[in-house]
């Protein structure tokens, strides 16, 4: 038997992820349609008035992008978890950590990025500028995978307790809280004309961080909890 | 003649230690709550700029201070726990997250009150707030998270991850006053002189080490009760006097 390599296992991980939820297309489907409406509730809840809508948007987006991708938490062990497939994932002769990050990276494909795809149409439904856009975009895309890793953390620790989904969001949420600020922040500031950089850059600076850490600890949790 | 501290980490002869512990601990944590209400109430001046509202201070800071040590201290346990493996430590993380959750729901209480006459608001989003309110919330995922697993030993296991975790955020914490700089006052204590009243101080002081010692006869008490708990089958258990009683 020839031993994969790393950035093998990584691929094959991932489209096994990929083929997994394209047979499930309804999973993915309902947290896009989630962030989709939750952001469509606000201008519902506070009213119609443009400039204010325009003041808000940068924070509503992020945060239903922040409870859609909780949403999605719950899913990306748990398949694994309950057919077995995650024990026999972890005596593989490769690093876990790499497995991890592989179902990470995958789970960001079904569940960050189609977000940060629907983001500009509902900007526009919130009059927001084509810059303020731009910058909407560049930041989840920064923001939304350190979302789906530090929930990768959660939702190994969570993993097949009752009760997991509102748990998970419990222990999660607080630790995300940097990335809503400095994720919204961005677009505030190219909104009021200040520089947008320094934002990005700190976005940019937590998902190295999380990028280096998050998967090592993820499979931490998971070994901690499948003993 | 050395001290053999490791006879201690075993919850059986750490057990009947913290029980000696409490008392001490607890009345000196009393007498020191009298002494610093007294002189917080009695012997320090009005403050200038705050009047009589400043007073608030000598609970708010002690709680304030204490709930972001506390997290550390917890999260340092956890950590213990989940290198060396010993039981006690996880016990000792586990009695200490609710004393810590208190006292930093203490400090946003007190702060508050504090905030309605000076800054004529209940609550204001300033980084300092914001992140003492992130801190209650990670105690609160502590808590949870261990009361969610019902095998002690993974209960332990994962919530010791979780907060070293979260001891990231308490350095935020800290720092965030230099970072976002905003309403919150800056600090009055600092190493090199002060711009406190002499009875001022030391109100706060005696308040501090009263707020102190408190934290740690309750977790000494409550690790005692988890021991127990855990224990109940083990023999020294049944041989304690309080429990043939």
């Amino acid at each position: 038997m020839n031993k994969l390599s790393l950035i093998g296992l990584l691929s094959l991980v991932i489209r096994r992820d990929l083929v997994l939820a394209m047979r499930r297309r309804a999973d993915v489907l309902t947290t896009l349609v989630f962030f989709v409406m939750v952001v469509s509730l606000f201008p519902l809840g506070v009213g119609p008035e443009m400039d204010m809508l325009r003041k808000m948007a940068p924070g509503v987006v992020w945060v239903a992008a922040l409870l859609a991708s909780m949403l999605s938490l719950g899913r990306m062990f748990s398949a694994d978890y309950l057919d077995g497939t995650l024990e026999q994932m972890m005596l593989v002769p490769q690093s876990l950590s790499v497995l991890v990050l592989a179902k990470i990276l995958a789970h960001w494909m079904v569940s960050g990025l189609p977000l940060v795809i629907m983001a500009p149409v509902l900007g526009l439904q919130f009059d927001m500028s084509a810059q303020a856009l731009w910058v909407l975009i560049a930041a989840l895309l920064l923001g939304t995978p350190i979302l789906s890793m530090i929930g990768a953390v959660g939702a190994a620790l969570t993993l097949g307790l009752r009760g997991g989904g509102a748990l998970v969001s419990l222990l999660v949420l607080p630790l995300c809280i940097p990335v809503l600020v400095f994720g919204a922040g961005a677009v505030e500031a190219v909104v009021s004309g200040t520089s947008v950089s320094s934002h990005l850059s700190l976005l940019g600076a937590l998902l190295v961080m999380a990028l280096a850490f998050t998967p090592w600890v993820t499979a931490l949790a998971l070994r901690i909890s499948m003993e | 003649m050395a001290i053999n501290w490791f006879k201690y980490s075993s919850p059986s002869t750490f057990y009947g230690a913290a029980g000696k512990m409490v008392p001490w601990f607890a009345w000196s944590a009393a007498i020191l709550f009298v002494v610093g209400l007294y002189i917080g109430f009695f012997v320090a001046p009005t403050d200038i700029q705050q009047s009589e509202a400043y007073r608030i201070m000598f609970i708010h800071v002690p709680a304030s201070i204490l709930s972001m040590f506390i997290y550390l201290v917890m999260a340092g346990y956890a950590a213990l726990g989940l290198i060396f493996n010993t039981r006690l430590s996880s016990m000792m993380a586990s009695a200490l997250a609710p004393t810590g959750a208190l006292l930093a729901f203490l400090s946003l209480w007190t702060g508050a009150l504090w905030g309605k006459p000076m800054w004529g608001a209940w609550w204001v989003w300033d980084a300092r707030l914001t992140s003492e309110l992130i801190l209650l919330f990670l105690y609160l995922g502590f808590i949870a998270l261990h009361a969610s697993i019902d095998d002690p030993r993974r209960a332990d296991r994962a919530s010791a991850l979780l907060a070293i975790i979260g001891s990231v955020n308490v350095p935020i914490i800290y720092f965030s006053v230099q970072w976002w700089n905003t309403l919150h006052q800056g600090a009055s204590v600092k190493f090199t002189g002060t711009s406190m009243h002499v009875a001022m101080q030391q109100g706060m002081y005696t308040m501090m080490m009263a707020v102190w010692l408190y934290a740690i006869a309750v977790s000494l008490l409550r690790v005692r009760c988890i021991i127990l708990e855990r224990e109940c089958k083990a023999q020294w258990v049944s041989e304690l006097a309080e429990v043939k009683r």
